[in-house]
């Protein structure tokens, strides 16, 4: 069953020197998996995420031949359609929970604020709901943590709030932008794998952007690689290694092997046609 | 994670800071009275001169300079100086030989009711405005904000007001003219009504007497409007500069992520945080605004702090120029405080 089918989206900003293309006709469509999103910075990874939740604001321009979720036109929605679909149905977690949680309240206000203004609960049972919430990303000390201030969690705390937030309304898809590049080597692989487990057990759709194209084959059942805007190569976790495109070969190649033989690592071979951004 | 403080910890630390801050409290109004101190003991007016005039005899001199403690020395007189000053006695003044307390507790309640109003006036419409220019930049709205503003910023206020009392008094009769009070109310209000603040408006109202508040509110309306829209086009101006940048914080990305309604968005989410620069934008406008606005005051014929200060200047008056220096200065200073502490109640990351 297909949850989110794009078809030739495109993003445009207006700037002082002219309108740019962030994404360029990229299409691809989503079931109940989980779909990796590979790129180096500006590729237009984000965008493309951000674009399907139609968080980009005027003056940026989002085009489609058609961007559709279970059913429900994204490009026609009104206003009010879409704040139903945020939060309830889609969740999107960001890069950097030092910027991305609100600094002036207090994790339990942030948690429960969605269940009691649109789910008219009580704050008895919306605190509930957030304590369980946190304890399933593995928070041992819900109620110290709901009387926090995002300023008094460590980021590896923080993205877990974070998620579990986005998590409480139990949506179909969950798109997780950089959701570790922020955090300490060592609590990567910790919030990987309880964001990994919570989508796995509630069989969400999951859209995961990220710059660590090993790091997406080995979360993701299928890979897209963009590159200044489209996608040069859609393929299978499984079958990375026999990547074909220039850009991705390079991606998988730039990165240094521990116990691997020390020769200088190559640098991106931008030479073939494919690296002026031209249809792929 | 780091450990977050427990509440109690929590209330400890704000008390400590309360604490801390009335200790730098104390010493800014001791570094405030010897800065006055030693104005008073430069200034080329010599005290005991204007006393006793051109003609008194040596003996004469000398008696008033003891009598002044200006035999003393220096810091001695300072000491007596700081005594006088936080026991409430400002000096007498030369113009009127009366106590300079007396006199500005008498005219600082009318500067205080017009700031007061006017920085009402100037944050119920300036930060409506703000917030209104920056959820849409570059819209009509903005523009016509922008434009507002502008016009309060570079005016000068004397031909605002001046401008304002011919329109709405002189042609229109909208509003009353100078002065706080028409003379048969002015009347009512010294011999018949108990004075509990000074302020007429409130005075008025807690005595019952509504055909005087009536007349207060047509006097002050026009001159507390014109310090309003001063302190809108600064208050509208920096309102909307914050919320531009708190609007692009990845934090209202999130609120409109889990679906909240832009008014949420918008005034809970991003006007918390804009509201802990706001609020010291705010108290500042107030503070300049309590200094007592010279121009306006002379203009609407207000018997203000600023007129006060201005009149005793003219008349050579330092002990009530000072006197009037100290309680500005103490206002400042008490008002950068309440702001200091009022951030802190905002913004949890300063409590820490």
């Amino acid at each position: 069953m297909t949850l989110l089918d794009v078809r030739n989206l495109r993003v445009t900003f207006q700037t002082e020197t002219g309108p740019v293309q962030a994404v360029r006709g990229v299409s691809f469509s989503l079931g109940r998996e989980r779909l990796g999103i590979v790129g180096e910075s500006g590729s237009g990874k984000t965008i493309t995420g951000r674009a399907v939740l139609r968080l980009i604001r005027p003056p940026g321009r989002v085009e489609a031949d058609a961007m559709v979720f279970d059913g429900q036109d994204l490009l026609h929605a009104t206003d009010r359609e879409m704040r139903a679909l945020r939060g309830k149905r889609i969740g999107m977690v960001m890069q950097d929970p030092k910027y991305s949680l609100n600094p002036v309240m207090t994790v339990g206000r942030q948690l429960t604020e969605g269940l009691r203004l649109r789910d008219g609960l009580g704050r008895a049972d919306a605190g509930a709901k957030a304590r369980a919430a946190l304890e399933a990303v593995q928070i041992r000390d819900p109620d110290r943590v709901m009387d926090a201030y995002p300023h008094e969690l460590s980021g590896g705390m923080g993205q877990r709030v974070m998620i579990a937030m986005m998590l409480i309304p139990e949506p179909d898809l969950l798109i997780a932008d950089e959701p570790t590049s922020a955090l300490d080597v060592t609590v990567q692989a910790e919030v990987l794998s309880i964001l990994d487990a919570l989508v796995r057990d509630r069989g969400m759709g999951l859209i995961f952007i990220s710059h660590d194209l090993r790091l997406v084959a080995r979360f993701c059942d299928r890979v897209l690689v963009m590159y200044k805007g489209r996608i040069v190569e859609e393929i299978a976790a499984r079958d990375l290694m026999a990547a074909r495109h220039p850009y991705t070969q390079g991606l998988l190649n730039c990165l240094p092997r521990i116990g691997g033989p020390r020769t200088p690592l190559p640098g991106l071979d931008r030479s073939g046609a494919w690296a002026s951004g031209g249809a792929p | 994670m780091t450990g977050s403080p427990v509440s109690g910890n929590r209330a400890f630390v704000l008390a400590g800071r309360i604490g801390l801050g009335l200790g730098s409290l104390a010493i800014t109004i001791l570094g405030l009275l010897l800065i006055t101190f030693l104005i008073s003991r430069v200034v080329p007016i010599d005290p005991v001169l204007s006393i006793v005039g051109e003609r008194a005899t040596e003996a004469q001199i000398a008696a008033v300079r003891a009598k002044l403690g200006l035999d003393l020395p220096m810091w001695q007189q300072f000491l007596i100086y700081v005594r006088d000053a936080l026991t409430g006695d400002l000096g007498t003044s030369i113009r009127t030989g009366e106590p300079v307390a007396a006199e500005i507790a008498r005219y600082f309640p009318a500067t205080l009711e017009l700031a007061t109003l006017g920085t009402i006036f100037g944050t119920l419409v300036g930060v409506p405005a703000g917030v209104l220019a920056a959820t849409r930049p570059g819209s009509l709205a903005d523009q016509v904000v922008r434009v507002i503003g502008l016009m309060g910023y570079s005016m000068p206020v004397f031909w605002l007001g001046l401008i304002g009392l011919l329109v709405f008094y002189g042609q229109l009769d909208w509003v009353s003219g100078p002065g706080r009070l028409d003379p048969t109310y002015d009347m009512m209000m010294q011999f018949t009504l108990t004075p509990y603040t000074g302020m007429i408006l409130i005075d008025s109202a807690l005595n019952g007497a509504w055909d005087v508040f009536g007349n207060a509110v047509s006097h002050i309306i026009l001159p507390a409007g014109l310090l309003g829209y001063v302190s809108m086009a600064y208050i509208s101006r920096m309102t909307r500069s914050f919320m531009m940048n708190e609007l692009g914080q990845e934090y209202i990305t999130t609120a409109r992520v889990k679906g909240m309604p832009e008014w949420r968005v918008v005034w809970v989410h991003a006007m918390k945080n804009a509201l802990v620069p706001l609020i010291t934008v705010i108290t500042l406008s107030y503070a300049y605004l309590l200094e007592g606005s010279v121009l306006t005051e002379t203009i609407f014929a207000w018997p203000g702090l600023g007129s006060y200060i201005t009149d005793a200047l003219f008349a050579a008056d330092m002990p009530a120029v000072l006197g009037g220096t100290v309680v500005v200065g103490a206002v400042f200073i008490t008002l950068n405080m309440a702001s200091d502490l009022l951030y802190r109640l905002v913004d949890p990351r300063a409590r820490a």
